[in-house]
């Protein structure tokens, strides 16, 4: 198969200018006669379905929420990046572009960065408008804070709640069109099937979560903004219903999967306390901008932070990258934790912890700034550790926290099915192997409200809206809710002695052990027959109570897990085929003699794209290569 | 540790529901609340017992999905927190806990403690926003703001909207969180060209949503986990007798 992604021509700065000049539009009468369906209210999809409504698309929103102001955007804490350049500092929207391609390990591409890039200014602009309260100076202009691979600030935030002000703006947006009329919005909704006719997606099969009725939604282009699939690992610091069904079923139909290895482990995230735990909770990255990371130099020091004297702390971080200092990336500064702790030298009752330590910072600027600044995050910690962060330092230790891979998309945010479009997290994008901090909630509102209702209409044009429906369309419908009806049949009659959360568990245990922050070939073999033999014992034995005609949360979780139980052996399959160490995927054959990535450019610049082959087939890899013209491929340093 | 539950168990929206009683063993005070209620779920399941139904989904504290009355108080015992991020070391051990959905007139009961929050929902989308399409906006520094006001503005805008304001009120009323709304807007120079209007439009879209009104008992801000201020309710009154005199 050859990938075709649609790349402009043109130097890189300006190809997405020469793409909107050349873009084919759709008449403004024209506009309300195409329906388009939006999956996820994320900030993608909030801001993508209200824009659309705003150009005068008929457009249809679903969420498995019981209210589209619930999406787990809701939850990102440190901010987002922009390249304002407001602090005079010498950023740029190529050295944000440059910034980003780097922070990925050359393993995204360049066109679609620039993009981001250029468009980061605008979403700014558009979030103030609507009333998002961001952070100010004393003198009313915006602030900004610096997040982990940047040497400039170029962070907005809204305390540590960014998501929350940017994802409420975007749902003010959506409400507004929702009550004009525009969108139709169904909350509690699970989109369980693609439907997929003549080579184009026609529409989609959802479940109503509260009476169980299944229903066929037809429209002209289909979006899915649904997120990413890091709960795949069970423990994250995702919300407990994220999930990668709308986008695994999709790829069911034929929709590729691109680089589903490339998860990322966020650095700083309490530890886990014990075996009952269902989440981790993140302590921001911003946090890095005063605390310092530290362990005891001697491993199996079990000495209260307090009493280890400054002589005897490695801040490893400053010690390891001096020039980033504790503000290395994700992947890097991860990886480094688990290195101090796989020496002994972690912290707390597991040993899997390190410090993040505030005292300097409360003594440099006084505790009531330290207050002002993270005051939301020190109280979280508090609830959940029973410990106070202003008197001795946190403990934190690297969790899943977001997934770069996803579903392959071109230019135009198109899959590679005509029709479908995939934003946000859910697609495979922008970051390459490594999120930098603060991308996500640029990336999500930038494909929503800036990039997809110019690429949409270019799809549109070219179709006649609606139109008679086939007798084959109709049947393609039918085979969709068939196939639907007989899973949730399946589960329920299933009956056997394990509930859903123990199969949930499991696969998490064997996904972290052997596709988390560093993988080998042997180990990802291993994972990948555990995850079959775990599969086959969830058909087997899964116990999924109720029926499927109300309110079932089991039957729920157990569609859910068992897409996760499929995705996680192409994840271990993806990991293994990637014979190189790139960003977040670190194989241990692949390292340098100070452990840090060997990239095998020759081999692998190219994105994985997988093609489903059907159940218990393995699935066939094809490649996007990767065509670098701006930046020179390095090793990555952050020394 | 060890703790007696009194749960509310009802099928669906048009059945009666009743108490009925749990024993929730081997618990540990690190244990979160809701982590709880899992494992008495996953014991249900394995009982051949259909297990609670109950909203969640962050388990940070910001969503607002989770939503119940723990011994009568929303959200349970803790000052600041929803119900999510109640840990077991808040009660004793051997302790009992009746725990109930939201009560309240326009949060109609789906399902065991699963409630129907949409009426929110139609509030905000009568008018709790500024209307300006994407890409209408002016550079974000065109219009200075004061750190004061933006600060004030968060502390109104970082309500969660999960309900507990209405399930604490004797009136099932809503104030808390439209004044919230209409407080974050309306002290931003972005919100005042529809400021008159949307205070208007808000309230009668919260008394359509069948939400009663206020008494002045300020429950509301007693139980709400993000600590919005009940302050907010006597600046949407002056707006809205301001915004009532303006229309005669």
């Amino acid at each position: 198969m050859k990938l075709d992604p649609r790349i402009p021509g043109g130097p890189l700065a300006d190809k997405w200018t020469r793409f909107k000049a050349n873009a084919r539009l759709v008449n403004p009468s024209n506009k309300r006669k195409y329906e388009v369906i939006v999956v996820g209210t994320g900030l993608a999809g909030a801001s993508a379905a209200a824009s659309l409504a705003e150009l005068g698309y008929r457009v249809k929103s679903f969420c498995f929420q019981d209210s589209p102001r619930r999406a787990h955007s809701i939850a990102a804490q440190g901010g987002i990046n922009a390249a304002k350049n407001y602090q005079n500092d010498g950023d740029s929207v190529h050295r944000l572009f440059h910034d980003t391609i780097k922070g990925g390990d050359f393993r995204s591409r360049e066109a679609n960065v620039h993009r981001l890039a250029e468009v980061s200014v605008n979403i700014i602009d558009q979030c103030v408008a609507q009333g998002v309260p961001f952070a100010r100076e004393y003198g009313g202009m915006l602030a900004n804070r610096s997040f982990g691979g940047a040497q400039v600030s170029r962070t907005f935030y809204a305390r540590g709640a960014t998501g929350q002000q940017l994802l409420l703006g975007a749902y003010s947006a959506l409400s507004r069109q929702i009550g004009l009329g525009r969108v139709r919005m169904f909350p509690r909704h699970e989109m369980l099937d693609l439907v997929v006719d003549e080579g184009r997606a026609q529409g989609i099969i959802t479940r109503n979560l509260v009476t169980g009725e299944l229903k066929a939604h037809e429209a002209d282009a289909v979006l899915l903004c649904t997120g990413g699939y890091g709960n795949a690992y069970y423990l994250s610091t995702y919300a407990r219903g994220s999930n990668v069904t709308a986008t695994w079923r999709a790829h069911r139909r034929g929709a590729l999967f691109s680089n589903p290895c490339f998860t990322q482990i966020h650095p700083t995230c309490i530890p886990v306390s014990g075996d009952y735990q269902s989440k981790l909770t993140l302590m921001s990255e911003s946090l890095r901008n005063d605390g310092r990371c530290w362990v005891p130099k001697v491993s199996g020091d079990k000495r209260s932070a307090s009493q280890i004297p400054e002589g005897e702390r490695d801040y490893f971080l400053e010690r390891l990258y001096p020039s980033y200092g504790n503000l290395a990336p994700r992947d890097i500064a991860s990886r480094a934790a688990k290195r101090v702790c796989d020496e002994g030298r972690g912290v707390g009752p597991s040993g899997l912890g390190v410090y993040l330590d505030f005292a300097e910072a409360i003594e440099r600027l006084g505790e009531s700034t330290v207050r002002e600044r993270y005051a939301n995050l020190f109280s979280m910690y508090h609830e959940i550790t029973g410990e106070s962060a202003y008197e001795s330092p946190m403990r934190i230790f690297p969790a899943v926290h977001y997934t770069m891979g996803g579903l392959w998309v071109d230019y135009h945010l198109m899959s590679n099915i005509p029709g479908l479009f995939v934003l946000g997290e859910a697609n495979f994008s922008d970051h390459g192997a490594n999120r930098l901090g603060a991308s996500a909630l640029m990336q999500g509102l930038a494909d929503g409200y800036f990039v997809l209702p110019y690429t949409i209409g270019d799809y549109l044009s070219q179709k006649k809206p609606g139109g008679a429906k086939s007798g084959r369309q109709a049947e393609a419908f039918w085979e969709a809710t068939e196939s639907v009806q007989a899973r949730t049949k399946k589960l329920l009659s299933v009956k056997g002695s394990r509930p859903v959360s123990d199969f949930h568990r499991r696969l998490g245990k064997i996904l972290w052990d052997q596709c988390g922050m560093s993988r080998t070939k042997q180990g990802l073999q291993k994972g990948i027959d555990a995850v079959r033999e775990l599969r086959k014992e969830f058909w087997e034995n899964v116990n999924v109570p109720g029926s499927g005609e109300d309110l079932n949360q089991s039957l729920e979780k157990a569609g859910r897990v068992s897409d996760f139980l499929e995705l996680g052996e192409l994840m271990c399959r993806d990991a293994l085929e990637r014979d190189e160490s790139c960003g977040c995927h670190f194989r241990e054959e692949h390292q340098t003699s100070d452990g840090e990535c060997e990239r095998k450019d020759k081999e692998f610049s190219h994105v994985s794209a997988w093609e489903y082959q059907g159940e218990g087939k393995a699935e066939v890899r094809h490649a996007e290569p990767l065509s670098f013209e701006e930046v020179q491929l390095a090793t990555r340093s952050y020394k | 540790m060890k703790l007696n539950l009194r749960i509310w168990r009802q099928k669906s929206k048009d059945s009666e529901g009743q108490f009925e009683t749990y024993e929730a063993d081997g618990l540990t005070p690190d244990m979160s609340f809701l982590e709880m209620l899992d494992v008495v779920n996953d014991r249900l399941t394995k009982e051949g017992k259909e297990p609670v139904a109950f909203e969640h989904d962050c388990r940070e504290g910001i969503c607002g999905s989770c939503a119940m009355a723990i011994n009568g108080e929303p959200h349970g015992p803790n000052q600041g927190a929803t119900t999510c991020q109640v840990y077991l070391r808040s009660f004793q051990d051997g302790e009992t806990l009746t725990v109930e959905p939201w009560r309240a007139r326009a949060f109609p009961v789906i399902k065991d403690l699963v409630a129907d929050r949409s009426g929110f929902d139609s509030i905000i989308q009568a008018g709790g926003f500024v209307s300006v399409n994407t890409g209408q906006a002016p550079d974000a520094n065109a219009i200075p703001i004061g750190k004061e006001v933006a600060e004030q503005a968060f502390d109104a805008a970082h309500c969660i909207g999960c309900g507990a304001c209405v399930a604490a009120c004797r009136n099932g009323s809503a104030m808390l969180f439209v004044a919230a709304k209409v407080s974050h807007l309306g002290l931003l120079p972005q919100g005042q060209p529809e400021r008159a209007e949307r205070v208007r439009k808000m309230v009668a879209a919260m008394d359509a949503a069948g939400f009663g009104n206020c008494s002045n008992q300020y429950a509301c801000e007693a139980v709400c986990p993000k600590e919005i201020s009940a302050d907010w309710i006597g600046r949407m009154n002056r707006d809205y007798a301001v915004s009532a005199a303006k229309k005669v």
